[in-house]
């Protein structure tokens, strides 16, 4: 398969006004591609820049130089530096992104949350609301709480909610951050299972995965990552 | 991608005051459905920024164009004030930050959001009534008070009615000037909600001036940092809050209280 | 409209007409700029005149701007010829302008009056000069000046119709009976001065010409003869104007505006005419 993602010569530093621009180099030209059907872990100590590379792949870190580009609409669409309605396009259509926490928006009810990226893909209101009540209940959220906004969930349930909010488009890419820590090991099962299947139908996977077990269970590939000048 | 024409869209925009410049050389483009936020503290421009993008201050430089529903591009400031006011009550919607600003105290609710009907030609008493009633119940007001003068209502409600007010032409650009501010977080909250799902609703565009980042966060897709009247930083809303580049959008970002 | 100098008027004291010549020429140019845009208010240079604001300074000085020796005046209140403020200025123009005055309105040239237009038709030739109190129609609506004359510039008239619905959402109805605001000639909203909406109707495409004169506040407006005269209102709440039950206790119309009056300790009521040279003439066309 052809990689759907592209990373090349990449830079990203810290400036901190703060502390006199201080700067603090995190990523030094990184490079790599993925493809359909490949789930890239990838590994690296603490501090070593993971989550801020995953997070330049979605366009949230700017880096200084170099590219990121994504097959988007069927075409090739550079990130760095990109317009911002590109890059909402890009993470409308084409790009998930899972992350530890949800950013929750107040008086939504849990099910409209989970619904709302699949609706903004133009779907119906009665075909989101399906698909939402189906991740939610797969990944153990009990009916109940669905008409509630989840504010008041417990950290495990918000993430789970998140997860379900990221799935629910089937993106034919996807940035994961750590998407089953703070599970338990049923909902962690639960949640394998779901990227897993995403991963044979086809998805291009990024992720970051502390617990070995997640890993091994869905990497086909690994990608280390150091910190400049702590790689040689 | 939507691709086309930007809805608003803004070359070299400076406003001085005496000889200080309110805002200096500001250039953007808002396209359809996008919600751009411009955040700074008070003083920095954003609100005298917003009263030239939306034709009620005549700028001494630059240009700001927007792309009508019916006639084609046009210069907002280069409009004769009758056309410019006809787009503003039309395709337009402005909501102030003191909801008094915005509403006619004296006349009722139904009446406050109806007068956009009527200034367009609307002679049909019980048409105008449903439609108000339509928006009330949108707004999430009680029909039951639409008779009622918004004297009687309080801060969060009145800030409702202003923005059903604005809405009911079904405009395609709304700018909105620190739409919370002033008001208790809790009511915050349902506004900042209400004006979420009607944007997504009605695929509004809109220019909204805060100093909160958090509403900024919640509301807006772009964000544009102001300092001292010039854009210091602008970028994705995520971007500039969770990578600021510039200092100043850092010490804006640092001075959040955590939660 | 002579314009003399001749001082054998009734009191030579004064100028024809109270007014000096250059005053009045400046009240004849703002008459015919109003005459020219109808509806249209324009200011003029008011001057104090010997009677107080409120009691018809505006259209006393219009009044005088346009009468001559050959004219016969009419002054009306309310509907009457005989009330203090009727006479009062009747009296006045005698003395100042040495006219005939009379009570019937078919011999008037010039009727100058305080809410109401007269019930019996008015013809070509025939000028009604108003007292306007307050000449700005949307003043209650905006109470900047600025601004109003950007609405009527612009033709932004949709907060008079806000204030309809408003009375129609409290009252059932526009409940509004006086100063029912009008729409002139397609394009300017006018205040018709606190008349009756009853009167509203006769202002339309009226064979006379109507001068409207605010003395406070410094302006004139007029309608030509033969002009539209709209009435706001709602497509589901049309305008309508006042009706009776009961018919004039002196002269039996049925078809004119009638005044309420307690006649006695029991609270008896009564209905009659408020134009008393109507009433008067249909009084005596039923004597034998």
């Amino acid at each position: 398969m052809l990689p759907v993602l592209r990373v090349s010569g990449l830079n990203k530093s810290f400036v901190m006004h703060a502390q006199g621009g201080l700067a603090l180099k995190v990523l030094e030209d990184v490079a790599m591609s993925v493809a359909p059907g490949e789930c890239l872990a990838l590994v690296g100590p603490s501090g070593a820049g993971k989550s801020t590379l995953l997070r330049a792949l979605y366009g949230n870190y700017r880096p200084q130089t170099g590219s990121i580009r994504v097959r988007h609409r069927e075409a090739w669409v550079e990130l760095v530096n990109a317009e911002a309605r590109t890059t909402l396009d890009v993470r409308r259509h084409t790009m998930g992104f899972v992350s530890q926490f949800l950013r929750v928006i107040p008086r939504v009810a849990t099910v409209d949350v989970v619904a709302e990226p699949m609706l903004r893909r133009g779907a119906t209101l009665e075909q989101a609301r399906d698909r939402a009540q189906f991740l939610l209940s797969l990944l153990g959220i009990p009916e109940r709480l669905w008409q509630l906004p989840p504010a008041t969930f417990s950290g495990g349930e918000q993430q789970r909610v998140n997860i379900a909010r990221s799935l629910i488009a089937d993106y034919p890419v996807l940035l994961l951050d750590e998407p089953t820590a703070s599970l338990d090991v049923a909902n962690r099962d639960g949640v394998i299972d779901l990227i897993r299947q995403r991963r044979e139908q086809g998805a291009t996977i990024v992720g970051i995965f502390h617990d070995v077990a997640v890993r091994d269970a869905l990497a086909t590939r690994l990608h280390n990552v150091a910190l400049p000048g702590a790689q040689a | 991608m939507s691709d086309g024409a930007p809805l608003l869209s803004t070359r070299g925009l400076t406003k001085r005051f005496g000889g200080r410049a309110a805002c200096r050389d500001v250039s953007f483009d808002l396209w359809p459905g996008e919600v751009l936020g411009i955040v700074g503290e008070s003083g920095s421009g954003k609100t005298t920024l917003l009263n030239c993008l939306a034709g009620r201050l005549e700028p001494d430089e630059g240009s700001v164009t927007y792309e009508t529903a019916s006639m084609g591009t046009v210069d907002v400031h280069g409009l004769s004030e009758a056309r410019r006011r006809l787009l503003a009550r039309t395709e337009w919607g402005f909501v102030n930050q003191d909801a008094r600003d915005g509403l006619r105290m004296g006349v009722s609710a139904g009446a406050n959001i109806g007068e956009r009907l009527m200034a367009i030609g609307g002679r049909h008493y019980g048409n105008i009534r449903r439609d108000a009633s339509d928006w009330m119940t949108r707004v999430e007001l009680d029909l039951g008070r639409l008779d009622d003068r918004p004297t009687t209502f309080s801060g969060g409600m009145r800030q409702r009615l202003q923005i059903a007010r604005n809405l009911v032409s079904n405009p395609r650009l709304v700018f909105m000037d620190e739409p919370t501010g002033g008001l208790d977080v809790s009511v915050q909250a349902r506004i900042l909600d209400l004006l979420r799902g009607l944007v997504d609703r009605f695929h509004l565009s809109a220019v909204l001036v805060t100093h909160d980042l958090g509403v900024a966060r919640l509301l807006t897709h772009r964000l544009m940092v102001m300092q001292g009247g010039t854009v210091v930083e602008h970028g994705l809303t995520d971007q500039v809050l969770d990578d600021p580049q510039h200092a100043y959008t850092q010490m804006l970002v640092a001075s959040i209280l955590p939660v | 409209m002579p314009d003399t100098h001749d001082t054998s008027s009734s009191d030579s004291a004064y100028n024809y007409a109270y007014l000096d010549e250059q005053t009045k020429r400046m009240i004849r140019r703002a008459i015919l700029k109003a005459v020219a845009v109808p509806g249209y208010q324009v200011p003029f240079g008011g001057r104090e005149m010997p009677l107080p604001y409120g009691w018809g300074t505006g259209g006393i000085q219009v009044t005088a701007a346009i009468i001559g020796r050959d004219d016969t005046l009419k002054v009306i209140d309310q509907g009457a010829d005989d009330t203090t403020n009727a006479v009062s200025i009747r009296r006045f123009f005698a003395k100042v302008a040495d006219v005939a005055t009379t009570t019937r309105t078919e011999e008037a040239t010039v009727i100058q009056t305080r809410h109401r237009v007269p019930e019996t038709p008015l013809k070509e030739g025939q000028i009604l000069v108003f007292q306007v109190p307050i000449p700005e129609p949307l003043r209650m609506l905006e109470p900047r000046e600025t601004e109003t004359r950007t609405l009527h510039a612009l033709t932004e008239y949709g907060g008079m119709q806000v204030s309809l619905y408003e009375s129609i959402a409290r009252h059932g109805r526009i409940s509004k009976a006086y100063n029912y605001p009008v729409l002139v000639n397609g394009r300017y909203m006018m205040s018709p001065s606190p008349i009756p909406k009853f009167d509203n109707p006769k202002l339309d495409n009226n064979a006379a010409l109507q001068l409207y004169g605010a003395g406070r506040e410094k302006r004139i407006y007029a309608v030509p003869p033969y002009t539209p005269v709209k009435s706001l209102d709602f497509d589901d709440h049309p305008f309508e104007i006042e009706t009776w039950s009961e018919c004039c206790a002196l002269c039996g119309s049925k078809e004119s505006f009638l005044d309420e009056m307690i006649v006695d300790d029991d609270g008896k009521r009564l209905f009659v005419c408020s134009d008393t040279d109507y009433c008067q003439e249909r009084q005596q066309a039923d004597k034998p």
